[in-house]
């Protein structure tokens, strides 16, 4: 008996994991995009999703909050299972793991402090003001206090990034779900973006990232996981997957990588070497 | 010789016109309300509705857009009486049909633009909504209807002003708006040029006015990436 | 009601409905060339013309667009047609004719509506075009007449189709001053038969084929004049 309770307990209230997946598969056109992926996050955690296109790193983020569905497979948030069925939940659930789209996905038609704001008082109930109040401070802490009366059509893709992140942020989350989060902006933009992440993580923000900014992921990854065809081929700490004398998948990965984007030089190359 | 215009101008044909003015926008404001209803729904169904309806729906659409509008109003008003099932059938009033007649035309119309609006909207700001725990429904009501909305408005605004100039259509079946009206008296003082370019200068009048109410309600709406396209 | 009354009816009547094809495809030719004839030099004097001209054309734009076209049928028709051809010396021109009547005030509408679609092309050119035939020593005219206008009109072929089919549509009303094309045989013919259901579904028909007909051929057309990856910037 003592044997079984421990065993369930185990299972269904790891000691502090804010978000777990557990034999997450789904199927696309034919495809099977997501094959029986299990993850688990702790809090104030960062885990990194690399690996080559295709590899089903943002279905998986979307499958985490049910934007898209899995076929089979359960997600629980702080050990109580999410039942997707019900839609009260579902939008409680959501409300509490924030998303950041790669294309950013403002509202086109709210200025900045409103993209922020809009969530807060129909979600969340908040009034005006106290919604008000509170997007400032987000667009503060990402730096944009004084773009917020601007519309997404004239800013630029890094403080759009921004606002995205500032809008999800005010939601406080539990946990943030990165989906390439730099991939659509120019080079000279996707620094500013970085370094709120930095900020975040840095503040103990619980985060599963999908990128490609190798470097600057080692350096704050608490966990690397390799995806390719659908599944977690690899997982490991930077330092174990990258590091010297390492022959991972991922490390080959990444030295494509940087050879491609020319990260090499400062970045990723150096950090490769850990 | 007769009396000068400006003299008949003001004792007989703007009195007349202002009856038939009135009658006028007795037609046009309701048209145009059925109008927009119709589109909307149209709009929305052919968006968002399940296959078989969505089929319905395109068929109404090019069925009412392929054929002329003064067909559509001898259908309604000469033509449903004849249809009958189960021994019932339906006679409308002149008015009644020419309001069915171009709410149900401005409808295909409208919905273009209605779908047109809604695919404008990228499906990432829906996924976005979802993310932060809004519901469907608030999402659309909050993010998708009110960018639909200002993308559709210079068009659905264009098909009131097109259903202005239309509902001239209506004195065809004996409705006594401004053109019957501006019939009658020409047919009664044989002075047609003075008549009719009169009448002309009345739908100018509604048509500009009309235009320049829709150009401030974009421009009121108009938020930066949804400017009025300037002509 | 019975069916195979009507679809006899509708049957007897075709022939003689189909007569008035002729009437609305004369009226639909004359209208559209004449719009085009009129449309071009318009388009041209609203975007290079002096501001006098550019406002002239302003008004004439919204004079036709904004007069419903029953309105501008009787004005032709019933007004100032009538009255001119009492003129001595005009007389014999049949200015009072019916047909007369509706392609002058449908080619004049579609003049305006034509207009703005080449001005839309023309300014949607990119502007070194005028420059480089200017520094090759071409004077405007010969500029707009072999660069800008043969590409402007290329692009304006396909609201060349919408414009057609809102034609078609127009030309319908031309029955109100005794043309007999399609709708007013229609009318004639259903108050004959009383069979207003099948004649109203016949000439629908009709009208569906024609526009459908019609947006065929422009869309050979545009194929037929078409230059590799010529297409306006912009279009969806």
């Amino acid at each position: 008996m003592p044997d079984l309770t421990a065993a369930a307990s185990a299972e269904t209230a790891p000691s502090d994991a804010i978000l777990e997946a557990r034999g997450l598969f789904k199927t696309l056109g034919g495809n099977r995009v997501l094959d029986s992926v299990d993850l688990s996050i702790g809090r104030g955690r960062v885990k990194v999703l690399i690996g080559p296109s295709g590899a089903g790193k943002s279905t998986l983020l979307q499958c985490l909050n049910f934007l898209m569905p899995p076929d089979s497979g359960h997600i629980l948030l702080e050990g109580r299972e999410v039942d997707k069925r019900s839609k009260k939940e579902l939008c409680a659930f959501r409300q509490q793991v924030g998303m950041i789209f790669q294309d950013f996905n403002l509202f086109d038609h709210l200025s900045a402090l409103e993209n922020v704001r809009v969530a807060l008082i129909k979600v969340k109930g908040l009034s005006k003001l106290e919604a008000t109040e509170r997007a400032v401070a987000e667009l503060a802490r990402v730096g944009l206090k004084d773009k917020a009366t601007l519309y997404p059509a004239n800013l630029s893709g890094g403080q759009k990034q921004r606002v995205a992140i500032a809008r999800a942020l005010a939601m406080d989350p539990k946990v943030m779900l990165l989906d390439e989060p730099t991939s659509a902006l120019d080079p000279e933009l996707i620094g500013e973006v970085l370094a709120v992440i930095r900020d975040l993580a840095q503040g103990g923000m619980t985060m599963i990232m999908a990128t490609h900014q190798i470097s600057f992921s080692a350096s704050l990854a608490d966990e690397f996981l390799f995806m390719d065809k659908g599944r977690v081929v690899e997982h490991g700490s930077p330092a174990e997957l990258l590091g010297r004398g390492s022959s991972s998948r991922t490390q080959a990965f990444c030295a494509k990588i940087s050879e491609l984007t020319g990260e090499a030089g400062d970045g990723a190359a150096g950090e490769c070497r850990l | 010789m007769s009396t000068p215009y400006l003299e008949f101008l003001r004792a007989e044909l703007a009195p007349g016109l202002m009856e038939g003015l009135w009658v006028s926008v007795l037609v046009i404001v309701p048209s145009a309300l059925l109008g927009v209803l119709i589109g909307l729904t149209a709009g929305v169904l052919r968006v968002y509705g399940p296959t078989p309806v969505r089929k319905i729906t395109e068929a109404y659409v090019s069925l009412f857009r392929g054929t002329p509008l003064v067909v559509q109003v001898f259908f309604w008003y000469f033509a449903l009486p004849y249809i009958k099932i189960a021994g019932w059938s339906l006679v409308l009033d002149p008015i009644e049909a020419s309001i069915l007649a171009f709410g149900m035309c401005s409808g295909a119309y409208q919905s273009e633009y209605i779908r047109g609006g809604l695919n404008s909207i990228k499906r990432g700001q829906i996924r976005a909504a979802l993310a932060l725990g809004m519901t469907t429904r608030q999402a659309v009501l909050n993010i998708v209807l009110p960018q639909a909305f200002r993308r559709a408005l210079p068009g659905c605004g264009n098909e009131i002003i097109y259903l202005i100039k239309y509902s001239s259509l209506a004195s065809i079946i004996t409705v006594n708006e401004l053109t019957g009206t501006a019939t009658t008296i020409a047919k009664n003082t044989w002075r047609n040029i003075e008549v009719f370019c009169t009448l002309g200068v009345y739908y100018l009048v509604l048509v500009t006015l009309a235009g320049w109410i829709l150009h401030l309600i974009e421009d009121a709406l108009s938020v930066p990436g949804f400017e009025r396209p300037r002509t | 009601m019975d069916f195979s009354v009507a679809f006899n009816a509708a049957r007897d009547a075709l022939p003689y409905m189909l007569g008035g094809v002729v009437w609305t495809a004369g009226l639909i030719i004359g209208a559209m060339l004449l719009g085009l004839a009129l449309g071009v030099p318009l388009s041209v004097l609203q975007v290079y013309g002096p501001k006098p001209v550019r406002r002239a054309v302003s008004l004439y734009v919204w004079l036709f667009r904004g007069i419903p076209i029953l309105v501008q049928l009787y004005i032709f028709y019933f007004g100032i047609l009538s009255w001119l051809s009492t003129l001595p010396g005009l007389t014999s021109l049949g200015l009072d004719s019916p047909f007369v009547a509706a392609v002058l005030v449908l080619g004049l509408t579609s003049s305006a509506y034509q207009s703005q679609i080449f001005r839309g092309a023309i300014q949607s050119l990119p502007p070194g075009q005028l420059k480089a035939a200017r520094a090759l020593g071409m004077t405007d005219a010969q500029a707009i007449r072999t660069i800008i206008l043969p590409q402007a009109l290329r692009l304006s072929i396909p609201a060349w189709s919408n414009e057609y089919s809102i034609l078609l549509k127009d030309s319908a009303l031309a029955f109100t001053i005794g043309v007999v094309e399609i709708m007013a045989r229609m009318r004639a013919i259903a108050s004959t038969t009383h069979e207003p259901v099948s004649m109203a579904f016949l000439a629908g028909i009709i009208f569906f084929v024609l526009t459908w007909v019609g947006v065929k051929a422009l869309a050979l057309l545009e194929n037929k004049v078409r230059i590799a990856g010529y297409t306006r910037q912009g279009a969806a």
